[in-house]
């Protein structure tokens, strides 16, 4: 996609805000089953007041509806929830120390669940594309991954250590079994398994690789896989490449190299950050606002660079903490969630002349 | 000596003197267009008792009007930059005052207003360390949410109050 060649300018058009978090909201996520014309747009979100809850939007009014409100199970902050690829299962973590696994049962979300095992705040948790394995990290500084087994059973088939602080996001790559894991250690670690069934770090990009300089929140990959784009308190976001054939064929020596660092355009701390399929990148941060950014044509000679497409000032009323674009079928649909307690769906729009 | 304490003979200092503010609605307007300046920050942080001593960051001089700095280069969000200086360059209750001018400064400005907190640079042994945990808002947070702390921050937030 070209961003370069369409002209006219980018706006991003507020849909509509959610309310009913009674505290900030920390993270969301889009039912990937969701958004086609048999099913409508639901999204989890989780707050600091404990709960999550399950939007929807309804099919006659267009209009998002708050479903059900997941409450009584976590017992402090629940800092990410994650669907599982087929958007059976939600996956939510807590500070509570403990990961808890939902099912919709006929319309009533019921834990069917619960991963236990982390010393502290539980802060991020990610399904594998085959939905065999979980994945979930801690302020203890550990990654834990556990296998799915049949009758909603979740067994740890490793516990990884390697970071030196405690470990901010874990995100699998979209299509192979490598896992990505980012830190207040300011590092990102990428772990595979090898021929015993180990599981191992098999690089650590840091500043020396061109790292970043402080905690890195948030991870993302385009839809391709072969890049990812990372966010962090330093006030960059940089993107990486690797050899995504070379992945495939199994070599777990293919590293990640650093490809663009895109900075002077945030001055408070970036929170999140996601690749849209079309390659658009967003980021929200610590300003209150929300950032677009797309490949620029310009640059030829080094390999591609990224220019700003769009800044949306005042976004929310307090801090970003996460932006996803919807998986659904229409193109360009967006939500962002912030300390201010409410969730807002956009529309990146091109406004005409 | 007295046993335990980090700072047994700390130096204690004059307050220095109020100046008199007209009368103030204790719920500030949420969207007042007034902006708030750093003698406000400052009357917000003052009192705050000392966790190990019973006298003020100010009687103790960890807190002054002058470290309290505007940051007005963006219009669309308003920014405090607080520098405290711990009694002793190896201060352990310094993230504990940190956390308690963060927390004091969460409870009375408006929400719009952004905190970054650090200690005074070449005042403390790990100060790149206790600034990060001090600006890592989700730490904050897991940490407010520990019973013991809070009461430890909000006895010391006692006299702040007046």
């Amino acid at each position: 996609m070209d961003f370069d060649d369409e002209g006219s300018n980018f706006e991003l058009k507020e849909i509509q805000t959610l309310s009913g978090h009674t505290d900030r909201v920390w993270s969301l996520a889009w039912n990937p089953a969701t958004g086609t014309d048999d099913a409508q747009p639901v999204i989890a979100s989780c707050s600091g007041d404990k709960t999550v809850r399950i939007w929807e939007r309804s099919a006659l009014t267009r209009s998002w509806d708050c479903k059900a409100v997941l409450e009584e199970t976590h017992t402090r902050t629940v800092r990410s929830c994650t669907w599982s690829p087929s958007g059976k299962l939600l996956a939510t973590a807590s500070f509570d120390a403990t990961t808890a696994i939902w099912e919709n049962v006929g319309g009533d979300f019921q834990c069917v669940s619960t991963l236990e095992g982390h010393e502290n705040e539980v802060k991020s948790v990610s399904w594998n594309a085959s939905e065999s394995l979980l994945a979930t990290c801690s302020r203890d500084k550990t990654v834990w991954i556990w296998e799915v087994m049949p009758g909603n059973e979740f067994e740890c088939a490793s516990v990884l250590q390697g970071h030196t602080q405690d470990v901010k996001m874990i995100k699998w790559h979209p299509t192979m079994d490598i896992l990505f894991s980012c830190s207040y250690d300011n590092t990102i670690k990428v772990w595979a398994e090898d021929d015993t069934g180990d599981w191992h770090c098999i690089q650590t990009i840091g500043e020396s690789s061109n790292g970043h300089s402080s905690t890195v929140w948030a991870i993302s990959f385009n839809a391709g896989g072969d890049k990812m784009v990372t966010c962090s308190d330093d006030l960059t976001l940089k993107v990486w490449e690797a050899d995504i054939e070379g992945m495939r064929s199994g070599n777990n020596q293919v590293l990640w190299k650093h490809l663009s660092t895109l900075s002077g355009y945030h001055d408070r701390t970036i929170f999140s950050v996601h690749w849209s399929r079309e390659g658009i990148i967003a980021s929200g941060a610590a300003d209150d606002a929300i950032r677009f950014f797309v490949e620029s044509k310009d640059s030829v000679v080094d390999g591609p660079s990224y220019r700003l497409l769009l800044k949306k000032e005042k976004a929310h009323d307090m801090d970003v903490n996460v932006v996803q674009w919807s998986p659904g079928q229409e193109n360009r649909v967006m939500a962002s969630a912030s300390d201010d307690g409410t969730i807002k769906i956009w529309e990146l729009a091109t406004s005409s002349n | 000596m007295v046993s335990g304490l980090i700072n047994a003979n700390p130096v204690v200092y004059e307050k220095k003197e109020r100046r008199q503010r007209p009368a103030s609605i204790p719920d500030a307007d949420e969207y007042s267009a007034e902006a708030i300046d750093q003698l406000e920050v400052f009357d917000h942080v003052r009192d705050i008792k000392d966790p190990e001593h019973p006298y003020s960051l100010e009687e103790l001089k960890v807190i002054s009007e002058d470290a309290i700095e505007v940051d007005d280069r963006r219009s669309y969000v308003s920014c405090f930059r607080v520098t405290f200086t711990p009694t002793v360059e190896h201060c352990s209750m310094a993230t504990v005052i940190g956390l308690c001018l963060r927390v004091k400064l969460m409870r009375s400005l408006p929400s719009r207003y952004k905190v970054d907190i650090r200690v005074a640079p070449g005042t403390h042994a790990t100060e790149a360390a206790v600034n990060k945990q001090l600006n890592d808002k989700e730490r904050i947070a897991a940490a407010l949410e520990n019973p013991n702390l809070v009461d430890m921050v909000d006895e010391c937030l006692a006299p702040s109050y007046a």
